[in-house]
């Protein structure tokens, strides 16, 4: 198939499924190449027969848990925030034409022992189990000046400067409890940890936005989720790259990198022959000696439920988080939990994936607190990750590397990675337009 | 279900490249045929209504845009799709065997009420033009073995030809009443299989009132 494209992109991971979806619109011929015979890469959704091999492949899956068809496992969990970019990507595109999405019931903090509803709103603060009498007021205020604060008001501002003064600083001014904090800054603003504390509050005033305007958008969580898991999400924009010419080769693997004489990317070999591109987009595992290890690894315990999670109102579906202070950690830990009502596993099953960034050298025992929330479990299956990201930017040899999934609880450092993609490969800014609708599509090929 | 609401229906395309896939569409959607048409790239969703007796079908076709090639088609794809065509071309050998392997791979990814209709496409290319009887030889697959196939995998049969419009809105015809048929047989349960509950639509206007000044005081 000797042929020359615009892209080569290797690897049907989430972040490489956009980029080549994006690219693909702009008009670049793509090749999309993936060793593995399916879409996803590591942010695929497998079922149990795929996810019993990977993590436990002395024990074959046997059907004890309901057909294994129903199931769809992420192995990156995560939830789309309703009014994040990674949902604004989706709508420009239009790749919600080929899915669908659904709340997620719940999102829930962890506070001296016992889980409850995120407050987001002020009428939920006076409500809340999570504060005290005067702990409530003072939270009241804060949303308050949240909910009002307006740039171009200095009224509004109650004396605050949020490029200025630290976060710390804002907490102080409202007298809040450390408890407070805790899940203002982990469960709201979604801080992994608390270095947020000492830099200016603009960045986590963004992020208390952007939890409580994608609360507002559709009213129990901030959350959505895609039916059938999230590897749904590669998919689709696999789809979308598909329908503007990209062309897909699934189990294909590399066989060989074409390099010229100064190191820059000039093509690959397969099984189909020689294709050639003078740049090459690609996840962490395709060029290991062009990656460094960040350091942090995630430990993600995939649970099996028969049972809906304690204290949770019998949700189908939530977002649980346990602020780093609670249970004296550095990182926060997150659980994901989903049922059938999402269509990722049998009915009457639950599946919570808990996930955090290892500290000791005894990482399932970080996760106890998580499972105490959790309660009983069928099975349990875990894997550790490396997070990997890229050696350089890409612009000298033309091999722009992705990084690795971060175990946050959504998808904003993924569209950070796809925007910082794009500009490396570009040189500017990656800016969105509206697709055609299926219909204006249709009447433009003169078929409507 | 009033009888004038429209019966939304996912179709999916399958078979081999260029057994004219797209040309079937094209010639259901809008009645016209391209010779010497591109592979498909761009539009690969279309719509067509489609009114039996008092109902009104709205086909939602998907088109495999070229995915089929060098890779398994996404799970995505056949994801609660209700009607399926699986083309080959009448004239091909090979791309019948490869309608053999879609007619298997449906069965294992789709939902178990799909109408499936395997197809016999560029059936004009069989026929002499003058005398309008079948050219000696240029049939590569008989009707037998495309009715036998058909029988075991419980699909209906039909040879199209997209150019000549041979048979092409029958088949849709014959799928849109098939579906009505089922959907009056199938328990209520059957028809919403999922909840309904909690299911969002991206694309309407997000609401802007963060502010809820609701007194609690």
């Amino acid at each position: 198939m000797d042929e020359e494209y615009d892209i080569i992109v290797l690897g049907t991971g989430l972040t490489e499924c956009i980029l080549s979806g994006i690219f693909s619109i702009e008009g670049k011929k793509v090749l999309h190449i993936d060793r593995q015979d399916y879409y996803g890469g590591e942010s695929a959704s497998l079922n149990l027969t795929q996810l019993y091999k990977k993590f436990k492949p002395k024990k074959e899956y046997e059907d004890q848990f309901g057909k294994d068809r129903d199931w769809c496992v992420d192995l990156i969990p995560k939830f789309l925030m309703s009014n994040g970019e990674l949902t604004n990507i989706l709508v420009h595109t239009d790749v919600t034409r080929y899915m669908e999405f659904k709340q997620i019931s719940g999102s829930f903090v962890y506070r001296s022992g016992k889980i409850a509803k995120v407050p987001a709103t002020q009428m939920e603060a006076i409500s809340s189990p999570l504060m005290g009498f005067f702990e409530k007021r003072r939270m009241k205020s804060f949303l308050e000046f949240i909910a009002n604060y307006n740039d171009n008001e200095p009224s509004t501002h109650h004396g605050i400067n949020l490029d200025l003064n630290t976060m710390d600083e804002i907490y102080y001014k409202y007298g809040l409890e450390r408890g407070t904090k805790d899940f203002i800054g982990h469960a709201m603003a979604l801080h992994p940890n608390d270095d947020y504390l000492n830099q200016p509050a603009r960045d986590t005033y963004n992020r208390i936005m952007l939890y409580v305007s994608s609360v507002a958008r559709y009213g129990k969580s901030p959350y959505i989720y895609p039916l059938y898991g999230l590897g749904e999400l590669p998919q689709g924009f696999a789809r979308l790259s598909a329908i503007y010419g990209g062309t897909f080769m699934l189990d294909t693997p590399i066989d060989e990198i074409l390099k010229d004489e100064n190191n820059k990317f000039i093509g690959v070999k397969t099984k189909e022959g020689i294709a050639k591109a003078p740049i090459v987009i690609a996840d962490p595992t395709y060029f290991p000696e062009k990656v460094k290890a960040t350091g942090q690894k995630v430990i993600r315990a995939m649970c099996i439920l028969d049972h809906p999670i304690p204290n949770t109102n019998d949700a189908d579906s939530a977002q649980i988080i346990i602020p780093q202070n609670q249970v004296n950690r550095k990182n926060d830990i997150y659980i994901a939990v989903l049922s059938s009502a999402h269509n990722v596993c049998s009915k009457g099953y639950y599946l919570a994936i808990i996930s955090t960034i290892i500290e000791t050298d005894k990482p399932h025992l970080e996760l106890e607190s998580a499972f105490k929330i959790i309660g009983q479990t069928k099975d349990v299956l875990m894997g550790i990750a490396e997070l990997y990201e890229p050696l350089n930017d890409g612009t000298n040899d033309k091999f722009f590397i992705s990084k690795s999934y971060d175990p946050s609880s959504h998808f904003e450092s993924t569209t950070d990675d796809v925007k910082d993609i794009y500009k490396r490969v570009t040189g500017h800014d990656l800016v969105l337009k509206q697709r055609k609708t299926a219909d204006e599509e249709a009447e433009l090929a003169g078929l409507s | 279900m009033s009888a004038s609401s429209q019966i939304p229906v996912k179709l999916v395309l399958l078979g081999e490249a260029a057994v004219g896939k797209s040309s079937l569409v094209l010639r259901f959607v809008s009645n016209d045929f391209q010779e010497n048409k591109e592979p498909t790239i761009g539009a690969a969703f279309l719509t067509q209504r489609c009114t039996i007796g008092d109902k009104t079908i709205k086909f939602e076709i998907w088109d495999t845009a070229g995915q089929e090639r060098f890779a398994n088609l996404a799970h995505l794809y056949y994801r609660n799709a209700q009607a399926a065509l699986v083309v080959y071309d009448v004239t091909k050998a090979a791309s019948f065997i490869k309608a053999r392997h879609w007619m298997k791979e449906l069965k294992e990814q789709s939902t178990k009420n799909i109408v499936v209709a395997l197809i016999g496409n560029k059936f004009d290319l069989i026929l002499d033009e003058e005398t309008g009887e079948e050219i000696e030889g240029a049939r590569k697959v008989s009707v037998e073995e495309g009715k036998n196939l058909a029988e075991e995998e419980g699909a209906v049969f039909f040879e199209t030809s997209a150019k000549t419009a041979y048979n092409v809105n029958e088949v849709f015809m014959y799928i849109g009443e098939k579906l009505i048929e089922n959907l009056a047989k199938a328990q209520p349960e059957d028809n919403q299989p999922q909840t309904q509950t909690n299911r969002i639509d991206l694309t309407a206007a997000p609401q802007q009132n963060i502010n809820d000044n609701g007194c609690a005081c």
